[in-house]
């Protein structure tokens, strides 16, 4: 590469034409190099001590004084020209080897690692939230109670009469010793008279939680579920202010389409009783009234058991199952899957529903 | 409740073409839900006709069967053959192969005929059987789908019936007939009727109602009959066990005859088995009126009949074969030989109606809806007659239902009535109501005019009577005898709401006093369960229902000790009886399900109520309905009922992430559930103080106990015992952690005060410390904390080593030390000065020794 070797003739730092050979030689030498080892080479060859350029510069020292000058400038212009051509070479092989480093570093992104597992909510936990919250925003307020309970809050309360069918027809799991009279809440509704007893009038109150019946798991059914109940108790409530205030929570749940329908229905809290219907214009295979869950007005018996003279208060509760809603809001076929945590289940629904 | 729809045409006014779907979407604006709809017509297409069996040909099989070829007139003679198609023979005679060999030549029996379609989609053809052309099928009740019975052949004249040739035969057994299945709420006992569901109807279609009851013309009064005594020494809630016993006598019943097909065909549709004619006409008259009926063969009786509880001890053998010991509450029917029934529930054995039966003595009684369902639950003998006692039946109808009862027999059985009767008994004081003319309004929403009221009313039954004028007009109703569920001015507003229709009722949005929003617990519980799932993990939502030992292994941390532990009286698995009195063990089987289904690196978790008991369980009695106890009371009611504390526990197996290319998952260890475990604390702004714990579910040597700044321990975390693993079958170096949320809760500071931070320049000093291997690092920590003063901002371990060159038994902690003045830079002097006082605290506690 370089043509400079050892023995070669040292030029004349006075020599205008053997400089500027010296020069050109190194400046197509710079140019050929196509690494920055190779440019170092390059670099050693023309401007290191032993090249021709420096050798020629070392003779100046040995030159009469008044030609000093004029070779130091021919000198200074010369080496000038070959280190600002190393300098602008240097600077594009690395610009040209940093790029190449950046292309050797390239990944396939598309084989990304997980490193954090997301974690999910259960979707009955996040629905629940998600009821209570609408409630909340109507000025309602969230109570809650035990999941085993005294028999007279589950039942006598709440005027289901000791031998009364409506009663067997609860499926109770009764807890031991039977004298106790203790057993797992067969809906939130002991939270109704535990509000009714320990809150001030009015009352508008929202119960979620979860409720046993001694049901088998199916596809269907579940010993352990979920419900919301909503009691409000106040002066002058018609069943007008229950459908108003289904209607409206019905609509923030489903959207602006949403209807209810009212059937006469039986419980013995209620009288009036009514079923509660609910239009689901999405419902897979066609729009249709789903069942949605019980309301009515309270039996002035239920107030009564609350110390609420039913002739100056009324009230309205209703009672909705939240795996029902799940099942029909967000189309979940079997209630199994809402039960055996396969995290597939919670995982598939994130944080949202 | 099945209604067949001939049946309700009887009394109300249901269109011709109306099918089960027509009146059950009637019925449900009324308040009956449907449940399902029974039409024989679904499985089951003709022709099916009557065919007279002209000649009948044994033929023997090689098989050893004989079978017979027939030849069957399904055309009357000398007429043509008017159906056509394959198989269908033009002169109006079939030959049919049949095995059956309960029939003769000139029998009339049920032909099937080519083209037809029997139910179990069973299609009849002309098809090539035993050497000959098989043209249809001579059907059993059992093919047909109208009873049991696949001995033979059904022989019309067995049944009673001699229709001509070629009719059809569905008609002639009521095969289009169709019934409507709904579900009738447990307060409306007269909707167990025809009567009552028609009476429905036309409620809901605005029609006419015609009251079977009204058809029936019963004696006013009846005497000299057989004797009857109503003996009710210890009636429940003061009210006599029976207060209506109507008997009477038929004689010269011929018990064998068939029951005609159109009330075979009822029943059926009803869902009642016909039985034989006596039973089938008890049944069918309860189900038109309500009434439930008991038959005595009145020949096996002996003596007076009375109405009495049981004598403890005493015994009874029901109809059903099984000897009952009753109990002294049991209503009974006895008579000198002793017991013959319990009282509305079944009848005894020994005076059963059979075949034999020529006189029978029936019983149309009322009984207190109470006494009936202690002694069916206690008996567990469930009957058509207790679920209409338990309800409620119309005192009135007794009478009613007791001669339709005669006339049947007579009519159907051959039977004489007697002319004497036996009806003993008072009737309740009907109830009325006052109801003032603006309750139902106010109560409803909707403005009723007077004249829907009184309509609505009145169609009940009721008799309205106006007292009062303008505001002080009051409603006084009484109810009709069959309605025992009007008791209340509510009651009566529903039945307006009901009967003007519900989806009258306008919508009017209540507006709620101002909220105080979720309280602060309900936010804790939030924003932990949100902050769990953040961090990773997936939240599930296992049954409270455990077995004993899991309560035992994980509900106390002490080895041997039981825990205290709430047990089912009734669970769905006797195994799985007992309330949890910890999370752990069904995340363990949800964590196990999951595996099962090939997902091993798991993090779990679950927030939910355990159940401990303390030494208050429960009240010994119950207080009544409808009152609000005394206060006292009420305060047992509410220390009877155990501690429910939320927990929060995680379960976490395999690793920490999935594995995958350039990544190497980590896997979960006991260090990963302490830290979620702080987290909790963390997110709820408390701070959790952690100590070697022992807790015989955890390993030994790798478990936390974890416990508030009070002291209260709130839970544990770590490995979970490797022993407890394996036998769970559970991946080894699983890890766990369990806290009580509700202490957490409890413990967050209301107010967190502001603390000053300084801008002044920090100063870090780190020190090992060498001390015996059994210290716990934080205690270390905690030593240098207290020694280093105020100047200390912070101190973290950031290594622990021991091997070369540390003594055996010792080990070498070391620790992060951040000093920072409020108010100045420190000087190395002074941060130096600290760390030698943190040093020398550590020292003298634990014998630290800087290295």
């Amino acid at each position: 590469m370089t043509e400079t070797l050892p023995g070669a003739a040292i030029p004349n730092p006075l020599d205008e034409a053997a400089i500027t050979a010296a020069v050109d030689q190194a400046a197509a030498a710079i140019a050929a190099a196509s690494t920055l080892d190779e440019l170092k080479a390059v670099r050693l060859a023309h401007t290191g001590e032993k090249s021709a350029l420096s050798l020629a510069n070392r003779e100046i020292g040995g030159l009469p004084k008044e030609q000093k000058a004029a070779a130091g400038k021919l000198m200074g212009a010369s080496r000038g020209r070959v280190n600002k051509a190393l300098a602008d070479r240097t600077a594009e092989l690395e610009a040209e080897n940093d790029a190449r480093i950046l292309v050797e570093e390239t990944v396939d992104v598309t084989a990304g690692p997980r490193r954090r597992r997301a974690g999910a909510r259960h979707p009955l936990s996040t629905l629940q939230d998600r009821v209570a919250d609408i409630f909340v925003g109507m000025g309602w307020e969230i109570a809650e109670g035990p999941e085993v309970e005294s028999e007279w809050f589950n039942f006598d309360a709440l005027n289901f009469k000791p031998d009364h069918p409506a009663r067997e027809m609860q499926d109770t799991f009764f807890v031991e010793p039977p004298e106790a009279h203790l057993l797992m809440r067969t809906h939130t509704s002991p939270v109704q008279v535990r509000s009714m007893l320990e809150r001030d009038l009015p009352i508008y109150v929202l119960c979620p939680g979860k409720v046993f019946r001694t049901d088998e798991l199916d596809a269907t059914h579940t010993p352990v579920f979920h419900q919301f109940e909503g009691l409000a108790i106040d002066k002058k409530l018609s069943m007008a202010d229950l459908r108003g205030t289904l209607e409206h929570f019905a609509r923030q749940m489903f959207g602006d389409e949403a209807q209810i329908r009212l059937r006469p229905n039986y419980f013995p809290f209620t009288e009036p009783s009514a079923e509660l219907d609910i239009w689901h214009p999405g419902a897979k295979g066609g729009p249709r009234w789903i069942e949605w869950g019980g309301c009515g007005m309270v039996n002035p018996s239920v107030l009564r058991a609350a110390g609420i003279d039913p002739d100056i208060y009324s009230g309205f509760a209703f009672g909705m199952g939240i795996e029902r809603t799940l099942m029909f809001r967000n189309e979940v076929g079997d209630m199994r899957d809402m039960i055996e945590g396969d995290v597939r289940f919670s995982e598939h629904f994130g944080m949202e529903i | 409740m099945r209604i067949p729809l001939s049946w309700l045409r009887e009394f109300a006014q249901v269109p011709a073409d109306a099918t089960a779907e027509d009146v059950m979407a009637e019925l449900v604006k009324v308040g009956f839900e449907e449940e399902a709809v029974h039409r024989p017509t679904d499985a089951l297409r003709g022709p099916v006709v009557v065919g007279q069996v002209l000649s009948l040909e044994k033929e023997p099989q090689s098989n050893g069967k004989t079978i017979n070829w027939c030849q069957v007139r399904v055309v009357p003679e000398g007429q043509e053959q008017t159906l056509s198609g394959d198989g269908i023979d033009p002169s109006g005679v079939q030959g049919i192969i049949c095995g059956a060999h309960n029939f003769v030549e000139g029998d009339k029996v049920v032909v099937t005929l080519p083209g037809a379609v029997l139910p179990g989609d069973f299609h009849i053809s002309a098809r090539k059987t035993y050497g000959h052309l098989s043209a249809g099928m001579i059907a059993s009740v059992r093919e047909l789908g109208i009873g049991e019975d696949h001995d033979g052949i059904l022989v019309l004249s067995k049944i009673g019936l001699d229709p001509e040739v070629g009719t059809d035969a569905m008609e002639l057994l009521g095969l289009y007939d169709q019934a409507a299945e709904i579900n009738v709420t447990p307060d409306r006992g007269y909707a167990f009727s025809i009567r009552g569901v028609a009476r429905e109807y036309a409620h809901a279609t605005g029609t006419v109602f015609t009251d079977p009851a009204s058809a029936v013309q019963a004696p006013a009064a009846l005497s000299g009959g057989y004797g009857v005594k109503i003996n009710d020494d210890a009636p429940i809630y003061g009210k006599p066990g029976a207060d209506r016993f109507v008997a009477r006598t038929v004689h010269g019943v011929d018990a064998t005859r068939p029951t005609p097909p159109w009330m075979s065909s009822r029943l059926r549709l009803a869902g009642i088995r016909s039985i034989s004619l006596p039973v089938d006409i008890s049944n069918y008259v309860m189900l038109e009126l309500g009434q439930p009926l008991h038959f005595y063969d009145q020949d096996k009786l002996s003596g007076e009949i009375v109405v009495r509880r049981a004598v403890p001890g005493e015994k009874l053998k029901t109809l059903d074969g099984k000897e009952r010991t009753l109990d002294a509450e049991d209503l009974l029917i006895t008579d000198d030989s002793g017991p013959i029934g319990v009282a509305g529930v079944m009848g005894g054995a020994s005076t059963e109606v059979s075949d034999a039966t020529s006189t029978i003595l029936i019983e149309a009684a009322h009984f207190e809806e109470v006494s009936i369902a202690r002694s069916r639950r206690r008996h567990k003998l469930p009957s058509e007659a207790s679920k209409r006692f338990e309800r409620g039946v119309d005192w009135h109808v007794a009478g009613v239902a007791a001669q339709r009862a005669v006339d049947l027999l007579v009519e159907l059985a051959g039977g004489t009535a007697a002319s004497e009767g036996t009806d003993v008994g008072t009737a309740p004081d009907a109830v009325t109501v006052q109801l003032p003319a603006a309750f139902a309004a106010d109560r409803i929403g909707i403005d009723f005019s007077e004249e829907q009221i009184v309509t609505s009313l009145e169609d009940l039954g009721a008799v309205v009577r106006k007292t009062g004028a303008g505001s002080g007009l009051v409603y006084e109703v009484t109810a009709p005898s069959w309605r025992n569920d009007l008791e209340t001015k509510e009651d009566l507003s529903e039945e307006i709401a009901r009967l003007v229709g519900y989806d009258k009722i306008p919508a009017t949005l209540p507006v709620a006093p101002p909220g105080r929003g979720l309280s602060r617990v309900q936010q804790q519980r939030r924003r932990l369960v949100q902050a769990l799932a953040d961090a990773g993990l997936t939240e599930v939502l296992a049954y409270p229902f455990v077995t004993k030992a899991a309560n035992d292994t994980f509900g106390v941390a002490a080895e041997g000790a039981e825990s205290r532990a709430l047990k089912l009286a009734n669970p769905i698995s006797e195994e799985h009886g007992f309330l949890r009195t910890s999370i752990l063990p069904g995340l363990i089987e949800v964590a196990k399900r999951n595996h099962s289904r090939g997902f091993r690196d798991l993090a779990l978790f679950e927030t939910g109520l355990v159940f401990l008991p303390g030494e208050k369980l429960g009240t010994a009695s119950v207080p009544p309905l409808g009152v609000k106890p005394a206060d006292e009371v009420l305060d047992a009611l509410y220390d009877g009922v155990p501690d429910q504390p939320l927990h929060l526990a995680a379960v976490f197996t395999g690793h920490d992430s999935p594995a995958a290319a350039a990544h190497s998952p980590r896997p979960w260890d006991w260090a990963d559930a302490l830290d979620i475990a702080r987290l909790a604390g963390d997110v709820l702004g408390v701070e959790i103080q952690v100590s070697q714990g022992h807790h015989q579910a955890f390993h030994p040597g790798r478990a936390a106990q974890l416990s508030l700044r009070s002291g209260e321990v709130v839970g544990y975390a770590g490995e979970l015992h490797p022993k407890l693993l394996a036998a769970h079958d559970m991946p080894a170096r699983s890890v766990a952690l369990e806290l009580n949320a509700d202490a957490l809760f409890e413990a967050a500071a209301d107010v967190i005060v502001a603390r000053h931070i300084s801008s002044y320049p920090v100063a870090t000093q780190d020190v090992a410390l060498v001390v015996p291997q059994e210290v716990p690092a934080d205690d270390v920590l905690s030593a240098l904390r207290e020694g280093a003063g105020e100047l200390l901002e912070d101190v973290a371990l950031f290594d622990v080593y021991a091997g070369k060159g540390i003594e055996d038994g010792k080990k070498s902690l070391a620790f992060s030390l951040r000093f920072r003045a409020a108010d100045r830079t420190l000087t190395a002097e002074e941060a130096s000065a600290a760390r030698e006082g943190a040093v020398a605290a550590a020292a003298e506690r634990f014998g630290a020794v800087q290295r």
